[in-house]
């Protein structure tokens, strides 16, 4: 287990259990039964107490934990027959998109989302869930083909943001972005998304302008990191508790604002504590939304996804 | 997405500080630091008359020297909830919002008009960097949005000039749902078959880059512009090289094609002109053939 620094107390209490155990199993005359269950029930109550009242910035740590279930992980348990399609037919495929064909519940769709990788390789060549101007552009052309053949598209969104690079601004970052929004905003087939768990600025939004947003319960959405934001307004980057906080960017929060549909429930200790207990929450909640806008005709979907956006944020916290 | 601000703003502060002092009829050009009489540099539009740089210039000097007889009309736009998060970071977001109406004397960071240009009816948006560095909140967004409607009910195309440090972080999540709310007005003028052009001045970065500044049929930036997505130095600090002479400037990306035109200030109101009669179908507009001064009670006309 990957403990976050605000869980270190929960860590010392479950080591110590664990100590007493691997004493008890190299002196089995010892009896630390009883003490051990003590520990663990001290552990759970703490574990409880602890994930009641996350504070926003502990809610972006546990959004960025390396051990919650990332895309890949979702692909692998929710949809079967996934081809990966690749290429953006300019440049390069972006590996820090997946995306492809599959079938969820028996039904084609087309299923894009950012990975980040989950050991030093695989981060590397994910680019940590970064994208360049080519995973918008897949995503582009994914979603053209899905509009084609009449697929629903979910996207599942866990990105820092889009990188910041010399070689992405070179091949137009911001048009790929302004692009990939754009198309979201075109296609005439149900269009998911669900934030697993970071949803970090233009590189979350160009996936996430759908017709319903999910989000998971621990997960951040927001149009800069508490970190950036911190080093601007308040000119000091250690500051990101209070960025974190003004930014409103819980998942609770942005449901008050209107700016997302439904939070799916993480189990206690957040989605890396049960991830398979997580994916299956957002299977569910990825059949239920699709199931709101099932005979929705390609018109309708279109003309209610931009009212959807246009209507945003006209009540501010009271809606 | 703000990460372009902190770049700029100093240099801005600085420009537009100095304009707040009534004696001080002098400016210096951050670019070369020539010292520009006041009056030359509004009768060339705010560009350099010694090194030909490009400074900021409101929305309403642009509009001026943009419209016939500097005749506009301008559109109201829906006023958005004033502070939707309760946004406080050193200072509370309301009083960041005053202080930048008081340096200004604009109400926000985009002005909308309805006017000619050469006898061509537009409708033209413009976005003022003096303002909270032209960032993109709610009101950015109605003000886009009310002037894709206009254009549509008019049958008018749309001339937006960008400049902006990107979204407004106080408005956080709603000023990032202003890239798809944006997104929408541009597609209301494309299923119009109205022409949105778009003029990229210095600097227009982050999200508004990456939404309804890209988006046009025809790009056209002023010269020197920094127009990017992510702003120079958190390039410079995620790759630690230092970046090429002229990145991200108007002709860097004119040359790695992301760009139509690089044209300078004193030159757009014409190319402007020429452009859109085409695409509407107009005939072409006899240089020099301004029309007399119109009615001046057009000037305080209601638009809606
Ligand atoms: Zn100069």
């Amino acid at each position: 287990m990957n403990y976050l620094d605000f869980e270190k107390p929960l860590a010392e209490i479950e080591g110590k259990a664990e100590e007493l155990r691997a004493l008890a199993r190299a002196n089995p005359a010892m009896d630390v039964a009883k003490e051990a269950e003590g520990l663990d029930r001290k552990a759970d109550t703490l574990l409880k107490d602890l994930y009641k009242a996350l504070t926003p910035w502990q809610k972006c740590l546990v959004a960025r934990h390396p051990d919650r279930p990332h895309t890949k992980d979702y692909i692998d348990a929710l949809f079967s027959e996934y081809t990966p399609l690749a290429g953006d037919r300019g440049f390069a495929d972006d590996h820090a998109v997946m995306g492809g064909l599959a079938r969820f519940n028996d039904q084609p769709v087309i299923v894009i989302g950012h990975e980040k990788g989950n050991d030093t390789k695989s981060r590397i060549e994910r680019n940590f869930g970064m994208a360049r101007p080519e995973g918008y552009r897949k995503a582009v052309r994914l979603m053209e083909m899905a509009d084609r053949f009449r697929l629903p598209v979910i996207t599942l969104i866990d990105t820092p943001g889009a990188y910041p690079g010399k070689g992405a601004e070179e091949r137009g970052q911001a048009e790929a972005i302004a692009r990939s929004t754009e198309k979201c905003l075109e296609i005439g087939v149900p269009l998911i998304s669900v934030v697993i768990g970071e949803g970090g600025s233009g590189g979350a939004v160009a996936f996430a302008t759908a017709n319903r947003i999910a989000m998971l319960e621990h997960s951040v959405y927001s149009v800069i990191s508490p970190e950036g934001c911190a080093s601007i307004l308040w000119k000091d980057a250690d500051k990101m508790r209070e960025a974190a906080e003004a930014l409103r960017l819980t998942a609770q929060d942005l449901q008050k604002l209107g700016v997302i549909d439904r939070i799916v429930k993480e189990p206690l200790g957040g989605a890396q504590r049960g991830r398979k207990e997580t994916v299956e929450a957002v299977g569910k909640a990825i059949e239920a939304m699709l199931k709101e806008l099932s005979g929705k005709k390609p018109d309708a979907l279109i003309k209610d996804r931009r009212q959807k956006f246009l209507d945003m944020g006209s009540k501010g916290l009271a809606a | 997405m703000n990460w372009i601000s902190n770049y700029v703003r100093p240099k801005i502060n600085s420009l537009f500080s100095r304009r707040e002092v009534p004696e001080n009829l002098w400016t210096k050009c951050p670019e070369c630091g020539t010292m520009l009489f006041h009056r030359e540099l509004a009768a060339n539009l705010n560009v350099c008359t010694s090194c030909d740089h490009h400074m900021a210039i409101t929305p309403r000097d642009r509009f001026t020297a943009l419209f016939d007889t500097g005749i506009f009309v301008e559109v109201k736009v829906p006023e958005p909830i004033t502070d939707p998060l309760h946004f406080r970071d050193q200072k509370k977001y309301p009083d960041r919002l005053k202080a930048a109406q008081k340096s200004t004397g604009a109400k926000e960071a985009m002005l909308v008009a309805e006017g000619e240009v050469g006898r061509t009816p537009i409708v033209a948006v413009a976005q003022d960097f003096s303002f909270m560095a032209g960032s993109m909140g709610m009101y950015v967004g109605n003000a886009i949005v009310a002037a894709a409607e206009r254009a549509v009910k008019l049958k008018r195309p749309l001339v937006l000039f960008a400049a902006a440090g990107g979204a407004r972080m106080q408005e956080g999540i709603l000023s990032l749902m202003q890239m798809p709310r944006t997104t929408v007005a541009v597609q209301m003028l494309r299923e119009a078959r109205l022409p949105y052009i778009v003029v990229l001045t210095h600097p227009t970065t982050g999200g508004v880059t990456a939404s309804y500044a890209m988006l046009g049929d025809v790009q056209i930036a002023e010269p020197n512009a920094l127009i990017c997505f992510a702003g120079p130095r958190v390039i410079e600090q995620t790759i630690r090289e230092k970046l090429p002479e002229g990145f991200q400037r108007a002709e860097y990306l004119l040359d790695h094609g992301m760009l139509d035109r690089v044209t300078h200030r004193k030159a757009m109101r014409d190319e402007l002109m020429m452009i859109l009669r085409m695409l509407m179908g107009m005939t072409p507009a006899v240089k020099g053939d301004l029309p007399p001064p119109g009615d001046p009670s057009a000037a305080v006309a209601d638009a809606n």
